[in-house]
Order: C-alpha cells, then structure tokens, then sequence
C-alpha cells in the first residue's frame, strides 16, 4: 500500500492532507502553467521570424508576451520547485511523516489554484498587455485587465507565504534524531534560505500590487504622475520583490544540482559548509540589490553605485557554488545518467547566465544593454537554463521515488541532448542582438536582427520539441515504464530508505540519522 | 571591421562609446577565459573518472580551504575592479560637457520630438553636427519611453513630470537608429526615429534653411504632410482608408461636418484642425474618447500647415463609405 493507492477517488486527492499528493497536485498545476506559458513563447517567436509585426496585430503580440512572462514567473516558476518536489521531499529527506501543518499546505494549494483562476478571468475577459513587470504610469492607464491580474498575483504570494512558513516550521521541529543542521541534506538548505526570502519578500510584492489596484479603482494617486504619484517609486517597489524572488526562483535549483551530482558521482560534496553558507549569504545580501534593474530609470548616482558594488557582492558566493560542484567531480564516479547529464548542462548553462550578469552588473555597460535582448538572453539562462534544467533533472532523479517506475534512459538522453541544443540555439542568439542593440519586447524591429531572431526562433522550435519528448516519455513510463528498485542511485539522504513509493506516512519506524548525507559506501576510507 | 561594428557590438558613432566598449570588451575577455576554465575542467574530470565498473572507489575529499579561499578572493578581486570601472565611466555618462548644445526631446505615445534652441525648429529626427556635444533634456507627455542610441551606447528613460538628461558627441556624419526600450504600448516597436549626424557647415546651412524636416528640401507640402502623419504617429489612432481606430478617420474628413461632444455641429476646416492639433481636448468629437495628446511645442506652424494639406489632400472626394 502505498501513498497513490492507499485512498481512492477523486475526493481522496482533492482533501487530501498528505504532502506527498498535494506535492503531485502542485506538479502536475506547475508543469500545466508551464506548457501554456511555452505555447505563448512560441507564438511571441513565430511572430518575430520576419521583422514586419505580420503575423499578428501589435496589441496581441504584446497581449502574448505578457502572458509569456507573467504565467510563466507568478505561475510557474516561483512555486516550481518548492512547492512541488519540495512539498513532496521535504519530510522525506527529514525523516519526518508529514510538514508541520499540513491543513495549511492544502490551504495553500487552493489559494494557488484561486490565483490561478484569477490569470484566466484575465486570460478571458480583456487580457493583459502591461508585460510582467507592471510598470507604471502604463499599467495605470492600460485597458486591459490589469486588476484581476493583480489581484492573481498578489493571492498567489499568499500562498507562496504559507507554503514558505510552513517549510521553515517544518525544517527547525522536525528533523529526525541525529539528523543536524551540519547533516542536512543541500536541497533542505537550499529550500530553507527560499522560504525565509518568500516570507520576507512577498509581503511587499502584495503590498505594491494592492496600491496600483487602488490606485485603478479609485484614483488614487500613487505611480500616476498625473495623479500626483511617482512612477519610478513602483519600480522600487517591484524591484524590491522582485530581485529576491529571482533567488526565490533559482536557490531550490541550486539545492537540486548539489544532491544530483554528490549521488550521480558517489562523492560528499566539495565545501559542504561553504555552499550551505553560500545560500543564506545570497538571501540576505539579495535584499538590498534590486537598484540594479534601474541604472537608467533616473535613480541617483549614488544610489546606482551603492547597488551596483552590492550586486557584484552576490557574484562571490554564486561562483563558490559553481566552483564547489565542479570540485565535486574530481576523483568520483561518475555515470551518465539523465539526471547527471542535467547537472552537467545546468553547470554550462548555468555558467553563462551567472557570467553574463557580470556586465549588466557594471553601470557603463548596463546603460547600454539594459532592455536589449541582452538581458532577456540572461535571465532564460539563469531561470530556464539554471531553474527549470535543475527541475527536470530533479523530476528524474526523484521520479523512481514519486511513482515507483523507471523511464527509459535512451529516450531521456535525446530529450536531454534537443532541450540543451535547442535552448542555446534560442538563447545564445539573442545575446548577440541584445548587444547589438536590438530592443525587447518588439513586435516588429529593423531588418539587420533578421538572422539572429530566426536562429532564435528555430531553437525555440527544437527547444519545444525536446520538451514535449519528455512530457511524453515520462507519462508513458507511469504505465509501462520498469518497476523502479527500492533506490536506483544508492542515495544515502532519507528519501531513499522509505518505500518506493513511499507508504502514506512515510516510514515505518522513525528513521534515526548516524552519517552525512552524502557518505557513500564507494568513498574510501579517509586516512588523514 | 572598419565601421560595421565589431561581432558583439554595433558601430560606434559617438565619443561616448568609449566608455561601454572598452570594459565590455575586458569583461568579455575575463568571463570567455572563466566560462573555458569551467567547462574545461568539468568535462575533464567528467570523463577522467566516468564510471568504469559498480564498485568504482572514490576520493573522500570533501573540502579544501586554500583552495576555497583562492576561488573567492580571485573573484572578489576582479569584481571589485569591473565596479569601480563601470562606475567611473558612468559618471563619464552622466555628466555632460559645459558647452553641450541643448536639444529638447519630447517622447509621446509613439513618436519622439525635438526641440531646438533656435526659434520654430521641431523635427521628428534629431540633426546634430559632428563632433560638437549635444545635451539632451527629455520629457514624457504620457507613460515611460526610454531613449536609446545602440550606435552611441546611450540610453536614459524618459518619465512624465520630470526631465531626465543624456548626452554625447557624434564622431561620424551619417544616420544611426533611435528606439524607445520601455515599453509603452501598441506603437511601441513604431517608435522609431534617427539621429542624422552632419558635417558642421552641413549642419549650419540646415539651421539656416529653418531646420526643415529632413528630406523635405523640395518637396512639396503635402508630402511632408503625409511623411509628419507617420513620423508624428497620427497613424497609430487615425486611418486614411475609412476604418475607424481609437480616432475619426482622416479620409473624407476635410470639408465633412463633424457632430461635438457638445452637441454642436462643425465644419471641419483648417481652423478646426489646427485647433484639434494643438488643443485637442477643447472640441471632442461625439463618440471618442478624449485621448489625443497635444501636440502643442511638437509641431511649428509649417508643419502644421503641411499636415492640413495633407488631409485637404485625402478628404476632398467627399465619398465616405
Ligand atoms: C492617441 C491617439 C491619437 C493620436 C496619436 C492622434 N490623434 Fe487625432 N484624435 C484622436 C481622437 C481619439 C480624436 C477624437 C476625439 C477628439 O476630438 O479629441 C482625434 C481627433 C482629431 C481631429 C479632429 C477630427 C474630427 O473628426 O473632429 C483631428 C484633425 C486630428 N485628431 C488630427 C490628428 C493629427 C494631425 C495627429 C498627428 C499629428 C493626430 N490627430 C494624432 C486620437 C489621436
Ligand atoms: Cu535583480
Ligand atoms: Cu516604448
């Protein structure tokens, strides 16, 4: 009996109070939010293969971007992992049977899901063209839909809140006996520093969208200059949250690579206290750096240089990390598996992101390529290229513990190889028509970014392809796929001695921990 | 390569790129020689120590301080370096020479004006001579637009109710992009213009000439009329085929009578037109919405007479369909 066919019907899932099932009800939401979110970015890339706006009309292209990025961070990204594989491993990996309240983790879920229906009403009546980011006076004066899309993404930071305090909760009270802060498995860390940023973070994210409502309802004068509201000040507030939720976004990931790559290559991780440190430093310091979106919005000088010198103090702990996983290979041993193969294109694609933040970074060069390609190139490398390549890496690592069935390797190798060709053919492209001056969120543009923008949209097309081969061999193992053994990697954190899959309260005894987690019976024995 | 830009960056036209390019150009060098070192090292030891058999051994390292500490404090170092040089050509950005020429520039839902010292001269493109600097004092009339020349490698956004500054000093005669990148709505991929560096003495004669729209030497009024009806985005809300858009249509409406908000009846003509250009709020036509911008300061009296020939010129057959 286990946790999938101990209830049955419909009604067993939807009150379910199990972490395992609401992780999976969350997976299965996220991964849907994502697949609308790509279908979009495909029609934004179909629109832009000639330079002419010829496909569609202006105002649907920008409807079309908007959604883009507005699904694919409020929706998907931001709960990807956390509440997905994170709801699902967290008292796993703990040894604990359930979160800390798990009533409440249920509630959050229905929140998300309200939140959701909030971006259909959008979606349905009137839509949004304001791009993600709302900026003001814009997002003041638009007609489209701009309150309920608000109003969905302030209800889903609620439920990103409680998701994040009951993760905290859980993480300090109930840990099994011996298992210490020093023996915590990474992805824990990792998870713990997000949910403190999402507690923290958020409320001012709710905060700023209530205004601009009120500010639309009622006309209330707070980003409308002719109101007498400043427009620069919503950035400073958007920014706010909104640089920490890129940490919100990518730290979990982080967490994924360092548990795939310690049980892929049967090694302890290199700098175990570094990296967890490493996490906790860029949450705290991912406070104060949100000017960087701003050097040429009009904020001081002083300002910008404060933000600037804070921004490259982030860079320091991010490239320990870097440094610390490819350390970590040294004298392994090392298989090809899918989720390794993931942690080896998160480590390229990774790189890039990081590396390129280095000149938005340095005010000069920003003030040239701020709002160009450039940058929409560097965040998908760090969000798509970092965040949802960990996802999918972890979603194989831990597939045999969610569902009890192996997926066929050869096939997850080729979606592997398209989704990693694909994505470098998109993206690389619009680094060198970001740098070259090509604006974003264009409907139509010069002719002389033709070839660049086409390369971009023909990845985008092997990009999707390789996802979809995924999404299919996936659901197909469910079915047909091999039982999967006890624990197919020999991990030595505590997800992998309960059940596969796990039985509805996790273990049968209360797992008691005596070693690291990443103590493998293949190291050998230190002499020193 | 000679004056088509380099691979990464487009050409350079301005004194001002110096300070983008240089860094851009050491930052690219360092992450390149990072970016080889990381992968280099990853897929050697990935296949140094690939798994040959179950029972492989492996190495219990699981830290070294020196070597920790090495890879934060190179790091550390250079980032501190590339700070206070992105700094300090920023400020380079930032503050404009003493006897920089001011131009105004005004930036509306979807066009972009300037404004010069000299009386009556509005253009939609910016002329500047070569090798002098130009200090630009920009405006919003509506949402945010961002004033963006790749060529020269500068850009400041443009805010309502607050003016914001950006400056350079064109190196070479020619023509070279201006796009908006903030996003501001339908038009704004439209919103496009030029800066058309000239020669000093180039520049000198067109001052004198009365800062004609570019191109318009010779032409007759009603083309420019047509060419001020894109350039000054009127398209964006008026047609000229019949369709109705966020404005009345241009076509057949010169000599048509139009029904006011009021409830008055008007003759269009060219005292009504001018008056719509300028004041736009003062006559709202029945059944739209008050959202035309004025064009006060925008537009001078020649323009605004081209532009009345121009929709003499589309609304005389008085066939409306
Ligand atoms: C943002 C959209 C917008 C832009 C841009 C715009 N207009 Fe208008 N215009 C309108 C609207 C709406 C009306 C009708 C309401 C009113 O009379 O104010 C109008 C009315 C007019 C009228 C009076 C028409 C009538 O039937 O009474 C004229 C003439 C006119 N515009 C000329 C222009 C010219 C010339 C330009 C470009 C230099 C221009 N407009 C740009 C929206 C616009
Ligand atoms: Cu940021
Ligand atoms: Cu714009």
């Amino acid at each position: 009996m286990n946790y999938l066919t101990a209830k049955k019907g419909f009604k067993s899932w939807l009150f379910t109070l199990d972490h395992k099932r609401i992780g999976l009800m969350y997976l299965v939401a996220v991964l849907s939010f994502f697949f609308l979110g790509g279908v979009f970015a495909l029609l934004v890339r179909a629109e832009l293969w000639t330079p002419a706006g010829d496909m569609f009309t202006a105002d649907m292209y920008n409807k079309f971007f908007t959604l883009h990025g507005a699904i694919m961070v409020f929706l998907f990204i931001i709960p990807s992992v956390p509440a997905s594989l994170g709801n699902f491993l967290i008292p796993l990996m703990i040894g604990a049977k359930d979160v800390a309240f798990p009533r409440l983790n249920l509630l959050s879920w229905y929140i998300y899901v309200l939140g959701a229906l909030f971006f259909f009403y959008t979606l349905l009546f009137g839509s949004l063209d304001t791009g993600w980011t709302f900026y003001t006076p814009y997002s003041s004066q638009t007609g489209t839909s701009v309150i309920s899309a608000t109003l969905g993404a302030f209800i889903l930071g609620f439920s990103s809140i409680l998701t994040g305090v009951n993760f905290i909760v859980t993480i300090h009270k109930m840990r099994a006996p011996g298992l210490t802060w020093g023996r915590l498995p990474l992805l824990i860390w990792a998870l713990y520093a997000t949910a403190v940023i999402q507690v923290l973070a958020t409320p001012v994210l709710a905060i700023t969208l209530l205004l601009l409502v009120v500010e639309r309802a009622f006309g209330i004068g707070f980003f409308d200059s002719t109101i007498g509201g400043d427009p620069v000040l919503f950035q400073h507030f958007f920014w706010f949250y909104s640089h920490p939720a890129v940490y919100i976004m990518i730290l979990p990931g982080f967490g994924i690579i360092s548990e795939l790559i310690t049980v892929h290559a049967r090694k302890r991780i290199f700098g175990y206290n570094a990296i967890a440190a490493s996490s906790v430093a860029i949450a705290v310091i991912g406070f104060l750096v949100w000017g960087h979106h701003m050097f040429v919005s009009g904020q001081s000088s002083f300002a910008s240089m404060v933000f600037s010198f804070l921004t490259f103090a982030v860079a320091v702990p991010t490239a320990i990390k870097v440094f610390s996983w490819v350390a970590t290979l040294y004298r392994g041993s090392i298989a090809f598996t899918a989720p390794m193969l993931y942690a080896l294109a998160f480590i390229f694609l990774f790189s890039i992101g990081g590396l390129t933040g280095i000149f938005l970074g340095a005010i000069a060069v920003d003030v040239h390529l701020h709002d160009t390609y450039f940058v929409v190139a560097h965040f998908h490398y760090v969000m798509m290229g970092g965040t949802v390549i960990a996802f999918i890496g972890g979603i194989h690592h831990w597939w045999p513990k969610l569902f009890g069935r192996m997926y066929n390797e050869g096939w997850a190798r080729l979606g592997c190889f398209l989704i990693f060709i694909g994505f470098n053919l998109t993206f690389f492209s619009q680094f060198v028509m970001g740098s070259r001056g090509m604006p974003r969120r264009y409907h139509s543009y010069v002719p002389e970014y033709a070839i660049w923008h086409q390369l971009s949209t023909i990845g985008s097309l092997v990009l999707g392809l390789g996802l979809v081969l995924t999404l299919v061999y996936l659901l197909h193992s469910l079915f047909w796929g091999k039982r999967a053994p006890h624990n197919p990697w020999g991990g030595e954190s505590l997800e992998w001695q309960a059940a596969t899959p796990p039985i509805e309260f996790n273990f049968t005894k209360q797992p008691v921990v005596t070693s690291g987690p990443y103590d493998f019976p293949e190291i050998e024995q230190d002499r020193s | 390569m000679l004056g088509l830009g380099s691979f990464w960056l487009p050409v350079d036209a301005s004194s001002t790129t110096q300070y983008v390019d240089h860094l851009f150009n050491f930052i690219f060098l360092l992450c390149t020689l990072f970016f080889i070192l990381i992968v280099f090292v990853t897929v050697l030891f990935a296949f140094k120590y690939r798994r040959k058999s179950a029972s492989q051994r492996t190495s219990p390292i699981s830290g070294n301080h020196k070597l920790e500490l090495i890879w934060s404090v190179i790091p550390g170092v250079l980032l501190v370096i590339i700070f206070a040089w992105g700094f300090r050509d920023y400020m380079s950005l930032r503050v404009p020479p003493r006897d920089a020429l001011e131009i105004r520039v005004t930036g509306v839902k979807w066009a972009w004006s300037f404004t010069y010292p000299v009386d009556g001269i509005v253009t939609t493109d910016l002329v500047v001579p070569e090798g002098r600097p130009v200090k630009l004092i920009m405006v919003s009339q509506d949402v945010l637009h961002s004033f963006f020349v790749p060529a020269f490698r500068i850009k400041q956004d443009v805010v309502p109710h607050r003016y914001s500054v950006v400056w350079f000093e064109a190196t070479k005669t020619g023509n070279y992009n201006i796009f908006c990148t903030e996003y501001c709505g339908t038009g704004h991929s439209q919103m496009l213009s030029q800066v058309k560096v000239l020669s000093g003495s180039d520049y000198q004669d067109w001052i004198d000439r009365g800062g004609e729209e570019a191109g318009s030497a010779g032409r007759s009024s009603v083309d420019v009329g047509k060419h001020l009806y894109k350039k000054q985005a009127c398209y964006t809300c008026h047609s000229i085929d019949g369709t109705s858009g966020v404005g009345p249509t241009f076509q057949g409406l010169y000599g048509s009578k139009e029904k006011l908000e009021s409830g008055d009846e008007i003759l269009v003509d060219d005292n009504f037109i001018r008056k719509s250009i300028i004041d736009p709020g003062a006559d709202v036509t029945e059944g739209f919405p008050p959202v035309m911008p004025t064009y006060k300061g925008r537009l001078n009296d020649k323009q605004i007479t081209a532009l009345i020939d121009y929709l003499k010129s589309i609304g005389t057959d008085k066939v409306k369909n």
